[in-house]
């Protein structure tokens, strides 16, 4: 049965890898399609109107050379695309650094970021999700459920502003932007002062992203409250308590696990503006630099890493739910045998 | 009746129950699902109360125990012991002295173990020898106690349940249709094991829609009909119609397989439309005017009914 089932795990994995390559192929061809169709002249935008007046033909015709204006659309993904199997990700037009290197600096700040309001929008929102759930028309739910509704219909990077404007500029508490204190030198620079920094880009993205794991886990919990087996067990004599924590719970964590993974395209797009509003050096602000700026090898290396996390995050939501769900344990062995 | 005299270990009085409805968003209106009710279930007796689905018998069984829905409501009496039978005194009896056996798979928690679910999560020494004890007296091995309710077919799911009932060593069981879905074999064994429970004591209340397998094993048939009772009879009585006390159940009685299976025309009245009298008067050969007033439940032959003939 191990064996099998080791098996089983082993086309599952392989499976998904397949379906990863074709998404990375499909996501990269339509954003550089998207680039290449954007009315933006990388010359106009990088250079600006006027040094391009005033430089020579043969100049311009070098700078064309190096964004790349000339050359058709198909060439140059394939060329990019053949550099990326082989692990090239190519050169940043606009930082003029490989790729990987720009991408990596990013990612450590944003991951943190992302990683943190995951976290804090994931927990406390499956938790007031259950008790919400549990005393459905209670204070508490009315309290929430308000909460809830106000938020999902709030865009992320107005929450943003107005948290700017409240604590950055009105109270002073926490700094009004980037990810670390200005004229400081990078040495000297604490992990105190990069938590400090991080705090209002994180508390913009999960106090909206609370909102919809918070209702869907209300929504399931309900009907668990109301399913005939908790009505069973409060006819055992089963206390509040001990339904909530042995029915409820258990049987709210897997759709709950499927929604906050799957979420993490919701944060991964939520930074994007987040970040933008508090010119947090971030892999979101990167790659809105990238698209203004027709930077298409960074792009393009944004788009393939968000398009690797997000399915990470749905593979590990599959994996954890045959993990745990006994159904999906037998319905992988009845596979195997079959 | 015989057991007038003592006290009966259950008695439902006059209970009725009735859900609150909003029809069109703002007009509530008041559903009634259960009218006048009356039933006594003694000690070591088995008392069968049959009704067609859809009549509202599961909603006896949840009144019963006290777990009726949030927009439902009740009125009457329920004695247990002679005394009246608070939500206090239903919180300490619940599950212990009361003990509700329910209808199939769905009651278990599809992510709990058996065996867990019939410890309901005690891990000692002497909880764990309970429930394999319990178990194994309905022909249920060591390995169901592994099993996810998934894995179970309908006849284990409702021995592990009866398995989780008995181990408690209860006064009344409530057995709410534990009998769909199954052939009747299995039906029949199933059945036997709520007279086992009878028979070492406790007093059962089935409630089922198979009037023919509540008469192989129930003592008393109670008949259940648009949410009220229409006659309580011996299971004895069954044998001959001129025995039987109602119409209704009379039209029952022709419309088992053995008796003819005669279909009595016209179907059962539902929530909005019952009659203001007798809710069988419509579909009755023997009505007539009084028949549309309400009628009162009254002792006849040893055993009651509703109805103002004596046939």
């Amino acid at each position: 049965m191990r064996g099998c089932s080791h098996r089983g795990l082993g086309r599952f994995l392989a499976g998904k890898c397949v379906r990863m390559a074709v998404l990375v192929l499909l996501v990269s061809f339509s954003a550089f399609m998207l680039v290449s169709l954007s009315p933006v002249d990388p010359l106009t935008a990088n250079v600006g109107q006027t040094a391009l007046g005033s430089m020579s033909p043969e100049q311009i015709a070098r700078l064309e050379a190096y964004w790349g204006v000339g050359t058709p659309p198909i060439r140059r993904f394939i060329s990019w695309a053949g550099d990326f199997f082989r692990g090239e990700m190519g050169t940043s037009l606009l930082y003029r650094r490989p790729v990987a290197l720009v991408i990596q600096e990013r990612l450590a700040n944003s991951l943190g970021l992302m990683a943190a309001a995951w976290l804090i929008s994931g927990g406390l929102g499956f938790g007031l999700g259950i008790w919400a759930g549990a005393k459905k028309g209670g204070m508490a739910d009315r309290i929430l459920c308000f909460y809830g509704l106000i938020m999902a219909s709030t865009p992320g990077f107005w929450l943003a502003l107005m948290l700017l404007m409240i604590f950055a500029v009105r109270l002073q508490w926490l700094p009004v932007g980037f990810g670390v204190p200005v004229g400081v030198e990078a040495e000297a620079v604490t992990l105190a002062d990069r938590f400090r920094h991080a705090i209002l880009p994180a508390a913009a993205l999960s106090l909206t992203s609370i909102s919809s794991i918070m209702l869907h886990t209300r929504e399931k919990m309900i009907q668990v409250m109301e399913s005939d087996y908790v009505l069973y067990a409060r006819a055992r004599g089963e206390s509040f308590r001990r339904i909530v924590w042995r029915h409820g719970l258990p049987n709210v964590m897997l759709p709950a696990l499927t929604l906050q993974f799957g979420a993490v395209s919701e944060i991964f797009g939520g930074s994007v503006l987040v970040e933008q509003v508090f010119s947090y050096p971030g892999l979101g602000q990167a790659a809105v630099t990238a698209g203004l700026g027709g930077d298409v090898p960074l792009l393009l290396g944004i788009t393939v890493i968000s398009a690797w996390i997000v399915f990470g995050g749905n593979m590990t939501a599959d994996l954890l739910c045959a993990a745990i769900d006994p159904r999906l344990r037998q319905a992988q062995r009845k596979g195997q045998t079959s | 009746m015989e057991q007038k005299e003592k006290t009966p270990l259950l008695a439902v009085r006059h209970l009725s129950i009735s859900f609150t409805q909003y029809k069109r968003w703002w007009r509530r209106e008041e559903q009634q699902a259960i009218r006048d009710l009356s039933l006594e279930v003694g000690a070591g007796e088995m008392v069968a109360v049959v009704g067609s689905s859809g009549s509202g018998k599961s909603l006896l069984a949840h009144g019963v125990m006290g777990l009726l829905p949030y927009n439902a409501s009740w009125e009457g009496d329920i004695f247990y012991k002679g005394e009246p039978l608070t939500e206090e005194r239903l919180k300490k009896l619940r599950g212990r002295e009361i003990v509700l056996v329910p209808q199939g798979a769905s009651y278990l928690n599809p992510l709990m173990t058996t065996g867990e679910q019939v410890r309901q999560g005690a891990r000692d020494r002497e909880s764990r020898r309970q429930c394999r004890e319990a178990l194994e007296r309905y022909g249920l091995g060591e390995e169901t106690e592994s099993l996810y309710p998934f894995q179970l077919s309908g006849g284990m799911a409702r021995r592990v349940m009866i398995a989780a009932a008995v181990q408690r060593k209860p006064c009344l069981v409530i057995a709410d249709e534990p009998t769909p879905g199954l052939h009747l074999e299995a039906a029949k064994r199933v059945l036997s094991h709520f007279r086992e429970m009878a028979e070492e004591g406790a007093g059962v209340l089935l409630i089922t829609h198979d009037l023919e397998l509540a008469l192989l094993t129930a003592d008393r048939i109670v008949v259940f009909y648009a949410g009220t009772n229409l006659e309580e009879a011996w299971a004895g009585d069954f044998t001959q119609e001129e025995q039987l006390r109602h119409p209704y159940t009379r039209a029952l009685f022709r419309g088992m397989p053995k008796n003819g299976f005669q279909a009595a025309a016209g179907a059962q009245p539902y929530g909005d439309n019952l009659p203001e009298g007798c809710v069988y008067e419509p579909r009755c050969p023997w009505r007539q005017e009084q028949c549309r007033q309400p009628v009162p439940y009254r002792q006849l032959r040893g055993g009651r009914v509703r109805c103002w003939r004596d046939i």
